[in-house]
């Protein structure tokens, strides 16, 4: 018995240690960014297809794509380095030079899903975007709002924006572990899978992804840095990330991805 | 020496031939047996001690050391097991209060209990207050700047703090204690009724449990929203441990021993690990069938879902089953830290969220890292250790020379939970 205890104390010694000889390893690489971007691939790829989409660029139509987000679609003071201008970029760079791409963003300052949902029918009205990136449940975390009501407020802003005839992806909240004492993301990070799920759209799992990149230590989001260098560096990757998942999602013929 | 050091405890389902002997009741004949004086059930402790870890484990962020805790292998975690086994050791310890003294008496004493976690949860929320000001004074990251949004309560310190101490503003990670709280409150209703019938109150809890989901009661919180646990629901959990503690477990023996239990029981084990399994690797979710996928999310923490409770039923059913009550290792020298913690669980559990917050503190402002994260969490269990050993030692020191005066009443301690 005691011998066995004994080696899973070992065990775990020898699991703890691990991550730290990673850690060393990966720190080197975290100045240029498309290393820091590096990303195992079941974050980029979604079951769920965007139809809408993969029509649009096989027809060479114009691909029109609204962000609807919040205060941390951007960053302050520098609009062409958040992620949905770093996606727009980097959409340009992937799809045949023909294709023409167009970016918008709806910025829904403070407001929970409910909120932003409703004016939903009318922002689809102005304008008529091929796909909406949907970004949402940050500002509901923040209030605790209740989770199924949450869900059924993503549920109706989903179908609505459906109804409205584009294709949808969902985006959840960030990884702040600065926060995470304080702010509980789960059960909005869960219900929004609940709903992509259930729509049979894609989820762009941000709050994995920024996860993963502090967690292998590619870049360290508890620093308390005021200057924007940080927040430009991930909103960069994050948009290559997006495209990304966007043309797999989309399934664009991979001639196209090459380029 | 106090009761607490020589109460036995039935097993937790009593499959290991736990003493059918009552205690002398005064009141002829209750409806509920209590098991015999003898020595420590040191499963409970061992759960305890071992929920509190996990615990602090998982209000840290996340990190290699994550992986051992529970809630990665199925739908149930830390807090079923806290809870039930706090359930199973307060309905214990006043159940045998108040057939010894009186309902009033018993009752007097749970609240006195209820009022030491009162002052433990205010205790946490002050340190919460201090950690969120200052990191709200030094933090502009401005990748961040909507998250900071949730500083905006400070502005508003006269109803914040008014709704703290009413326990309906709760800061993440700090729900247990006000969920213990309300059950601690209700524990002097609940014993009553047991006392008179503890299957009709069983059924009572139940039916309670099912009106809760049917008609979406719950818990309003500050500044809007609910209770993360609804106590409406999870106060299943809480009757059931002290339905088991009161003879209930001693009564399912049968149904535990058998086979067929253990089988169904392994079988459901397996399946949520499976389910589990598709979080984490989302290329085996297109095994799962899309209807039961519908069927089954979202698995409700909130109100204890029905898959969560069962899940934690089949993981009692097992321990109880390959764990006996004479297992020598429970007297071996590896387990005694978990054991130790177990036996203190207030004090513990109030000192594993002041450390998950003094980790989260040391990450932020020393450095982050999966070393320093390895050595926070380690650290933090040896000091859960080291306090439960000198609070055991201070115990015993205090009751040797106390024993003359002060009168044997049941310790707290062991109904403690947190």
């Amino acid at each position: 018995m005691k011998a066995k205890v004994l080696l899973s104390l070992i065990l775990l010694c020898g699991g703890l240690a691990a991550p730290v000889a990673r850690a060393g390893d990966a720190a080197p690489a975290a100045s240029p960014p498309p290393a820091a971007c590096e990303l195992p691939s079941y974050l980029l790829t979604s079951e769920s297809r965007l139809p809408k989409v993969a029509h649009a660029v096989k027809a060479g139509k114009p691909l029109d794509i609204l962000v609807v987000g919040s205060r941390s679609t951007t960053i302050p003071s520098s609009e062409s380095s958040s992620y949905p201008a770093r996606m727009e970029a980097n959409l340009k760079e992937k799809l045949p030079a023909s294709e023409v791409v167009h970016v918008s963003v709806e910025i829904q300052s403070k407001k929970t899903a409910e909120e932003a949902a409703s004016t939903f029918v009318k922002l689809m009205e102005a304008k008529t975007p091929t796909l909406v990136i949907w970004q949402t449940g940050t500002v509901d975390a923040i209030r605790s709002i209740d989770p199924d009501e949450f869900r059924s407020a993503v549920t109706d802003g989903v179908v609505a924006l459906q109804k409205a005839g584009a294709d949808v992806v969902l985006m959840n909240l960030q990884y702040s572990p600065r926060t995470e004492t304080m702010i509980s993301a789960q059960p909005f990070l869960d219900n929004m899978r609940v709903v992509a799920q259930e729509h049979d759209i894609p989820l762009f799992d941000r709050f994995a992804i920024m996860r993963q990149w502090n967690d292998q230590g590619q870049f360290d989001l508890f620093s308390p840095s005021r200057g924007p260098e940080l927040a430009k560096q991930v909103h960069d990757c994050l948009g290559r990330a997006l495209a990304q998942f966007v043309i797999d999602a989309a399934h664009l013929e991979p001639a196209q991805q090459q380029n | 020496m106090t009761i607490a050091d020589q109460v036995t405890g039935s097993t937790i389902a009593g499959t290991a031939g736990a003493k059918p002997a009552g205690t002398k009741p005064r009141a002829a004949a209750p409806a509920i047996t209590l098991p015999a004086i003898g020595e420590r059930e040191l499963r409970l402790d061992l759960f305890r001690g071992l929920a509190l870890w996990l615990i602090f484990i998982d209000h840290l962020p996340t990190s290699l050391l994550t992986w051992f805790t529970i809630r990665n292998y199925g739908f149930s975690d830390a807090t079923e097991i806290f809870i039930f086994i706090s359930g199973y050791t307060a309905a214990f310890v006043y159940g045998r209060a108040m057939l010894e003294s009186g309902v009033v008496i018993a009752t007097a004493r749970i609240l006195r209990r209820v009022w030491q976690i009162y002052v433990a949860h205010v205790f946490l929320f002050t340190i919460f207050l201090a950690e969120i000001s200052y990191v709200a004074t030094r933090f502009e990251n401005p990748l961040y700047t909507e998250e900071m949004g949730i500083m905006d309560f400070l502005k508003q310190p006269d109803i914040t703090i008014v709704q703290a101490l009413l326990l309906r503003f709760r800061p993440v990670n700090m729900d247990v204690l006000p969920l213990y709280i309300v059950l601690m409150l209700a524990l002097p209703l609940i014993l009553w009724s047991m006392k008179w019938r503890p299957d009709v109150t069983l059924g009572l809890s139940v039916v309670l449990y099912a009106v809760t989901w049917e008609y979406d009661l719950y818990f309003s919180a500050y500044p809007n929203g609910f209770w993360a646990f609804n106590p409406l629901a999870w106060q299943l959990l809480f009757v059931f441990g002290a339905w088991c503690a009161l003879g209930g477990a001693r009564r399912m023996s049968r149904i535990l021993a058998s086979p067929v239990t253990m089988w169904i029981a392994i079988a459901y084990l397996a399946a949520a690990f499976y389910v589990t399994l598709t979080w984490y690797v989302p290329q085996l979710s297109q095994f799962m069938p899309k209807r039961i996928e519908q069927w089954m999310y979202p698995i409700d923490k909130t109100d204890l879902d029905v898959l969560r409770f069962t899940h934690f039923l089949a993981l009692a059913a097992l321990t109880v089953r390959f764990l006996s009550r004479d297992w020598p290792g429970l007297k071996s020298r590896w387990l005694r830290p978990l054991i130790l913690c177990g036996q203190h669980s207030l004090e513990i559990f109030c000192l594993g969220v002041f450390l998950a917050f003094a980790g989260h503190f040391i990450l932020a402002e020393v450095s982050g890292g999966a070393a320093m994260h390895a050595l926070i969490s380690l650290s933090g269990v040896l000091i859960m250790w080291g306090v439960a050993w000198v609070i055991s030692w201070y115990k015993r020191v205090a009751d040797k020379s106390g024993a003359k005066t002060k009168n044997a009443v049941g310790n707290a301690d062991l109904a403690g939970g947190g």
